[in-house]
């Protein structure tokens, strides 16, 4: 039997939309059991959430107040030490599973996959490499205890409706003190997450200021939009690292993508190459941009965000 | 002698396209350009500005690789680092191995901080540094857009997916770098010509008593599945009309 390890990302009491696509890619592992481990503060609502996707076994729960924040080197002997009797220790491929995840491997003594995009079979994965431009099958050695983190959008969530048993147990771990906590600036929005949205808008180089960059914000609003940017855009300082698409930012896998004034380097398309419908529209016909997209509008981002608007009667 | 530890590797440069052997045995690398990865470009870039700042004595840049890396340690050096050290290998190294390899390299130069960048554009892994610190026991700082540094401990501001978060570090630690860290500087002539006499010295992996692990096989690489082609209409009507249409808008 394969027993897998998910760990429960969560923030604010909400167990993260990833690991209910980390379950599902575990799914994948025959004849496996899914375990999902919680480690919060107070972990009850998370718990709570986990047990309920169908297809985990067991939620394992750790309560410490050191982990009311998530930092790698508190939770991550933690988790080893509760890793012993698992084959697979999964990750989302988030920001919180690329900077814990390793750090578990080491303590393990494990090989980690980074991104993983299919499981094949228990000991068989597909991954990108080279900015997704290189998609290697790789095999690790039976008997070898995988770590892994999971590319949430090469996955479905798994289905709601589970009833999986928690148990509260405690981690044989010495707790370091050496790393703090201090704080977390997020911009507040009532836009749509851009990890998850169905739609997302997103700006480039060509917006030409942070000012201008509100008529992306405006469009995405009036469509019910998440707001994206490309790196250009970013390293700028027209919109905050957070809202990132590309290799290096986040992943993402939209219904709709509409690309405003991006050229489309291999870095930024890495990042989108899952959306279901990639909609350009740049002023140069010859941007990378219109290699990927299904649908290209050849325009001034300027006039055309408005004439969209009015088109739809807002 | 405050000294400050940087980890570079050689990739394909960041420009190339990127092409996959017919016999999916891996990329293309004959004759393409390969240069210091862009995130430890950036790393050193930090070390070499701490040192500037007074706050380190020596900053020593090291990798892991074939005698070619030699190229991209001299560029190092050329930036500014003041000594080099090549562990080769002529076989590739699995990013845990790289991690035992950097900690043989900490126990012998002892240095307050390691930066690195956060991850390699070839493989995209995004583990040594962090693996580093698990193995050294240490903290780390990964994906960092600032490190604000005192002489006992670290600030760091990193770019997470909510945004930025701060935390507090005790030294020594381990720092990842981010895109937005800083701007590495050009390297001007004349630099490089002190670089040639800046020492770099050369070990073989198996010096540090380190064991290569075979415990992930290469089965195959391939290009990603092509995206269909797609459409280019002429007017914001057309583009409306399309993606109602699709359902996509209404």
């Amino acid at each position: 039997m394969n027993k897998i390890l998910i760990i429960g990302e969560h923030e604010g009491g909400k167990l993260n939309a990833s690991i209910a696509k980390c379950v599902k890619c575990a799914q994948a592992i025959p004849d496996g059991e899914i375990t999902i481990l919680v480690l919060a503060a107070d972990g009850a609502a998370v718990a709570g959430q986990a047990a309920a996707i169908a297809g985990v076994a067991k939620v394992l729960r750790i309560d410490h107040p050191a982990n009311a924040h998530a930092l790698a080197a508190v939770l991550a002997p933690q988790i080893a030490a509760i890793a012993a009797p698992f084959s697979h220790v999964f990750g989302p491929s988030t920001t919180f599973g690329k900077d814990l995840m390793p750090r578990v491997a080491a303590l393990l003594n494990a090989p980690q996959l980074s991104d993983i995009m299919a499981a094949e079979s228990a000991t068989r994965f597909r991954r990108p490499t080279y900015a997704g431009n290189a998609i290697v099958t790789l095999e690790v050695a039976a008997g070898t205890k995988i770590v892994a983190t999971v590319r949430s959008a090469s996955f479905e969530a798994a289905a709601a409706g589970g009833s999986a048993p928690i148990e509260l147990v405690t981690a044989t771990a010495e707790i370091p003190t050496h790393t703090r906590f201090v704080s977390v600036t997020a911009a507040k929005s009532d836009r749509p997450d851009l990890q998850s949205a169905n739609k997302v808008v997103s700006g480039g180089r060509a917006l030409g200021s942070a000012e201008n960059f509100k008529i992306i914000a405006g469009l995405a609003d009036k469509i019910g939009a998440a707001v994206g940017a490309s790196r250009a855009a970013v390293d700028a300082g027209y919109a905050p690292n957070e809202l990132q698409v590309g290799q290096t930012g986040k992943i993402i896998a939209p219904e709709l993508y509409m690309a405003f004034g991006i050229s489309g380097a291999i870095q930024h398309l890495t990042g989108i190459k899952d959306a279901r419908t990639i909609v350009a529209i740049n002023k140069d016909p010859e941007a990378p941009i219109f290699e990927v997209a299904d649908l290209g509008l050849v325009g001034d981002l300027f006039v055309v965000i408005p004439e969209i608007e009015s088109l739809l009667g807002r | 002698m405050k000294k400050l530890l940087v980890g570079i590797k050689r990739v394909v440069d960041y420009n190339v396209r990127i092409k996959v052997k017919a016999d999916g045995s891996g990329v293309m690398l004959d004759g393409v350009k390969m240069s210091i990865n862009p995130f430890d470009e950036i790393a050193l870039e930090e070390a070499l500005r701490i040192k500037e700042r007074g706050q380190a004595d020596e900053v020593i840049v090291a990798t892991i690789g074939p005698a070619d890396c030699q190229q991209q340690l001299r560029t190092a050096l050329a930036m500014g680092a003041d000594r080099a050290i090549l562990v080769q290998s002529t076989s590739s190294v699995e990013p845990l191995t790289g991690a035992r390899v950097f900690l043989e390299l900490i126990k012998k130069e002892q240095p307050f901080a390691v930066i690195m960048g956060k991850q390699a554009i070839d493989d995209d892994n995004n583990q040594t540094g962090q693996m580093l610190a698990g193995l050294w026991g240490r903290p780390q700082a990964t994906f960092a857009s600032k490190i604000v540094l005192t002489d006992t401990m670290a600030t760091v501001t990193r770019e997470v997916d909510a945004g930025l978060e701060t935390l507090e570090v005790d030294l020594p630690a381990v720092f990842t770098a981010d895109l937005r860290l800083n701007e590495p500087r050009y390297v001007k002539l004349p630099e490089i010509m002190k670089a040639k006499k800046k020492p770099l010295d050369t070990l073989a992996i198996t010096d540090l008593g380190i064991e290569l692990q075979d415990r992930v096989r290469l089965v195959k690489a391939e290009p990603p599945a092509a995206r269909q082609k797609g459409i280019v209409v002429k007017t914001a009507a057309e583009l409306v009309a399309a993606l109602k249409q699709k359902g996509l808008l209404s």
